[in-house]
């Protein structure tokens, strides 16, 4: 099973550095270097640096690419300027997700996908089937391109000198592409920490040159434990724990992404109908007394009744709090409802509150 | 690399285990500590809760994950460490000094079947 793991342009790397190495998506990902807590500290004060070329990268190109984006992506990209991202999902006929993902808007007739490793597959099947009769192209640039995120409060000084990509110009969720060595990059202010930030795709060796810069200058590298921690305290979902195929964008309490006013796309029936009859259950914020830690799967009671469950939880390293992202039924998902939370053999008090543990430091 | 105490007992599941007269200490090892990470979190059992060898009778938890504890030995929990209730990075700082549980052992030659500590660094080598 392990030698089918795929791994990163940058998997020399992280071996020879030291890292704890894991399986993640179906790639051999580093999970941390220095310790979770140090590396998350250092994206929220500093600046860290992350892997994160298992992400998939889809090219969507042709005179139709804009009607076909519309039709598999729950967000509005209409009337967008060049440069611009969306973020958003796609979804099934029933509503269910198929992943989420960021759209970048090349121009009207090219749109580039970047989406979860571990649903490379299925995305690229479903994206190429729902195309046919779309005059457009899909092509997954997956295996070409290595990616880099630069996070935190220092991140534009250190891509802007170390790196010597003049970045400070790029507004929140918009990108430039670059010539550099002879090909084309790519540089967003994205990323998935709650910090400020920029994601940088290229070439395998491009990538590799980029990330041994930053080593010498002095990055933390960070893997993708503290990469968990960071996006769950800003309140931002993982495929997997807050969405899923059986979990819709309006459960998952992402409606602000879903413009059901715009023309049709798959899905919009379901998630219309669901969003004007009410969900049956959503993703809360849970704080426990203590410092106990909620973690995924474990139940969520009222009065000793399970009506919910973790999807992810953590002892927060920014505040200490012991807070959990969780699935619970209405109508115990209001802010303030007393519940339980079952961590192996005894129950912990805790309430519900709002999926924000700590406040976004976007730059925008 | 990690410390491993040579008047020590220990277990294949990295907790280790010191007899006095019919009172086991037990903890983890610095093996253990080392592999898990900033642990924030020890579920500890209550006095007077009755443990038994090779089950389950807590757990450690790092930022990332939950381990089980497994008991070394059978009996009744007689102290547990209070302290790792507000500081479980004490765990972390010296695993050896910062016990779990004492256990007054209901058979003392249970000990017997633990590994000594140098089968137990053979272990942490594998």
């Amino acid at each position: 099973m392990e030698e089918n793991l795929i791994k990163t342009c940058l998997h020399d790397r992280h071996v020879k550095q030291g890292a704890l190495m894991s399986p993640f998506g179906g790639f051999d990902m580093p999970i941390q270097y220095d310790g979770i807590t140090q590396e998350h500290n250092a994206v929220r004060q500093n600046v860290g640096v992350f892997d994160v070329s298992h992400m998939g990268e889809v090219r969507v190109k042709g005179p139709q690419a804009y009607d076909f984006v519309s039709h598999i992506f729950v967000n509005d990209v209409t009337g967008a300027p060049d440069g611009q991202i969306f973020y958003g999902m796609m979804c099934y006929e029933n509503g269910g997700t198929v992943d989420d993902l960021l759209v970048y808007k090349v121009n009207d007739q090219e749109y580039f996908l970047v989406i979860n490793a571990a649903n490379i597959d299925k995305d690229v099947a479903w994206i190429k089937k729902n195309a046919e009769g779309f005059d457009c192209t899909v092509e997954d640039e997956s295996p070409k391109y290595g990616e880099v995120a630069v996070q935190g409060p220092k991140a534009e000084e250190t891509v802007e000198k170390v790196l010597g990509i003049d970045c400070k110009d790029i507004a929140f969720y918009n990108f430039k592409t670059f010539q550099v060595d002879g090909e084309e990059i790519i540089v967003s202010r994205t990323g998935y920490t709650g910090e400020d930030g920029f994601e940088i795709y290229g070439s395998h060796d491009y990538i590799v040159k980029v990330w041994d810069k930053l080593m010498e200058a002095g990055v933390q590298p960070c893997g993708l434990g503290c990469r968990d921690t960071l996006r769950f305290e800003v309140g931002l979902p993982l495929y997997g724990d807050e969405l899923a195929d059986d979990i819709t964008p309006i459960e998952a309490s992402l409606s602000m992404f879903v413009k059901l006013d715009k023309p049709g796309f798959i899905g919009k029936e379901a998630l219309a109908a669901q969003k004007a009859e009410g969900v049956k259950r959503r993703i809360v914020g849970i704080e426990l007394e203590g410092t106990a830690v909620p973690r995924h799967g474990y139940p969520v009671l009222v009065n000793g009744e399970q009506v919910g469950e973790i999807t992810t939880g953590y002892k927060s390293i920014s505040t200490g709090k012991s807070v959990a992202m969780a699935m619970i039924n209405k109508p115990y998902d209001k802010l303030g409802t007393e519940i339980e939370v079952q961590i192996r053999k005894k129950t912990f008090p805790g309430k519900v509150v709002k999926k924000r543990f700590y406040d976004k430091n976007y730059k925008k | 690399m990690s410390k491993i105490l040579d008047d020590l007992r220990y277990a294949d599941s990295h907790e280790w285990v010191k007899l006095e007269g019919d009172i086991a200490t037990v903890g983890i090892t610095d093996y253990a500590q080392h592999a898990l990470g900033n642990i924030v979190y020890v579920d500890m059992p209550e006095v007077g809760d009755e443990v038994v060898a090779g089950e389950e009778f807590g757990a450690v938890e790092s930022v990332k994950a939950a381990s089980d504890l497994i008991s070394p030995v059978s009996g009744e929990v007689v102290e547990i460490n209070e302290a790792l209730g507000d500081s479980p990075e004490l765990v972390n700082e010296d695993a050896f000094c910062n016990w779990i549980m004492k256990v007054k052992v209901s058979d003392p030659a249970e000990i017997e079947g633990l590994l000594d500590a140098a089968a137990y660094a053979k272990i942490c080598e594998e």
